[in-house]
């Protein structure tokens, strides 16, 4: 189970992007933990809404840097890979 | 921040994590419980509008998590509110519960002010040994309803389960349990032998082969469930090589409050004579976690002693357990006896050793309020 450009992802109930402002960082709240992000994975988390697939998003930050979609589309799902194998993002069921 | 950044600490991180110990009532007995010897009486305990300063406190400082915890959390009648003021505040909130008693009763309601996770305990699946461990009769069947409860409403469930002697045996069951019950997470937890776990170590020490299936099986169940169930291991200290950074190192990422509003850098730092803990009543949080004489007694390295001192893991595990140096070595200073460099260590397996090879484990001195054992130190300690 992994995701494709077609998957729709979303934070699950109880996981939370948020920014720390006493650190001045964003940080993504999960069940006992947290992770710290780099910009970049604040990046793609601030388009992950339950509505945009990955390739909507990755469209989106083509367009926000300058960036062939087909170069940005595969970090993105692997970064995302990474959160759903944690248990911190799930899919949208397709309609 | 300049206020929580006194001088000798030029570098002081702001806590991560705050334990709210909301009261020590509990419907369950479990003879390991990290809750102190000395359990706080519900009359003492603080009130809402406290608990509500500290958790605003707390988020100012930069807390991240509250652990509402216990005894069991929900037995206070104003669980819902101070769940609530989490949400308010941002803050991510986490449910540490038995599920017996009033707890399903308030799940709802707690769902619905935003609570963000909940840690359920288990003592054991099968039904009769579970119900011996925690001393309650009936839990099994609520703790199950509670935790359908939890996933029916969508909330992230995580089984913890403390393992001894008694249940060492149920590992493989209780990660089945966890699948079946549509949990994310599980804690499979060797005990920790402070409080109640140390008065009971006889009765609780698991033999080192059983130790190592355990951690096998728990290896392998993480390779056949990835992306289903996600399970931290807490292995045992006193089989192990190298100790634990007590709460990810003293004063660096976890406060944890009292019932009565004690502020302590880990849940058994009071079994350590002579530090001095400060009171919510008489300061605000962040003038504790920076000034007060326990979070600084041994914040750091420089307190350490050798082999701490010159060791490269010194800010790694931070020396380990302060209260588990006292209570083996009789030092709260010295080196965590669990760890491999501290010339203590031989005694400590041996101590293990001999314990779980008893025939017939000893009778659980059972958890209760007013009812610490007089005689609070298993035979033979400091070893």
């Amino acid at each position: 189970m992994s995701l494709t450009p077609d998957s729709v992802p979303r934070l699950p109930r109880g996981v939370r992007l948020r920014h720390d402002t006493v650190r001045n960082a964003h940080v993504l709240l999960a069940p006992e933990r947290t992770f710290d992000l780099d910009q970049n994975a604040v990046a793609v988390l601030s388009l992950v809404d339950g509505a945009r697939s990955i390739r909507a998003i990755a469209e989106a930050l083509s367009q926000q840097y300058e960036v062939d979609r087909a170069v940005i589309e595969p970090d993105v799902v692997t970064m995302l890979d990474g959160l759903l194998l944690k248990r911190v993002l799930e899919t949208v069921p397709a309609a | 921040m300049n206020a929580v950044t006194p001088a000798s600490f030029p570098a002081l991180p702001a806590p991560i994590g705050l334990l709210a110990e909301l009261t020590h009532r509990c419907p369950l007995r479990c003879p390991y419980c990290s809750n102190p010897l000395e359990l706080d009486r519900r009359s003492a305990e603080l009130d809402t509008a406290t608990w509500q300063r500290v958790l605003a406190e707390a988020a100012g400082l930069g807390v991240l998590h509250v652990h509402l915890s216990g005894g069991e959390p929900t037995a206070r009648q104003d669980i819902v509110d101070i769940t609530r003021t989490c949400a308010e505040l941002g803050l991510y909130s986490n449910l540490i519960t038995s599920g017996v008693a009033g707890a399903l009763d308030k799940l709802d309601a707690l769902y619905d002010v935003g609570l963000d996770h909940v840690q359920l305990s288990v003592q054991a699946v099968e039904a009769a040994n579970a119900e011996r461990i925690g001393g309650l009769k009936n839990a099994q069947p609520q703790k199950f309803a509670f935790a359908e409860r939890v996933t029916a409403l969508g909330l992230p469930l995580t089984l913890n389960a403390v393992i001894h002697r008694g249940n060492i045996a149920e590992v493989p069951a209780l990660i089945d349990l966890a699948v079946r019950l549509g949990a994310k997470r599980l804690e499979v937890a060797h005990t920790q032998y402070y409080g109640w776990a140390y008065v009971n170590r006889a009765a609780l020490m698991p033999a080192k082969a059983d130790v190592d299936r355990s951690i096998r099986t728990v290896e392998e169940a993480r390779e056949r469930l990835k992306g289903q169930l996600v399970i931290d291991l807490v292995v045992p200290d006193y089989y192990a090589k190298y100790p634990k950074a007590c709460a990810g190192g003293w004063g660096r990422r976890l406060m944890n409050v009292t019932p009565t509003g004690k502020v302590l850098p880990c849940h058994a730092a009071e079994t350590i004579p002579g530090l001095a803990f400060w009171h919510v009543q008489d300061h605000a949080l962040a003038e504790i976690w920076a000034d007060s004489p326990a979070f600084r007694a041994y914040r750091g390295t420089d307190w350490m002693q050798e082999p701490c001192r010159s060791c490269d893991r010194r800010e790694k595990d931070w020396g380990g357990c302060r209260c588990q140096a006292l209570a083996l070595a009789g030092d709260a200073a010295a080196t965590d006896p669990a760890c491999s460099l501290s010339p203590l260590h031989g005694k400590v397996q041996a101590l293990a050793i001999a314990e779980s090879a008893l025939e017939t484990a000893p009778d659980y001195q059972y958890r209760t309020i007013g009812g610490a054992p007089r005689a609070a130190v298993p035979e033979g300690a400091p070893v």
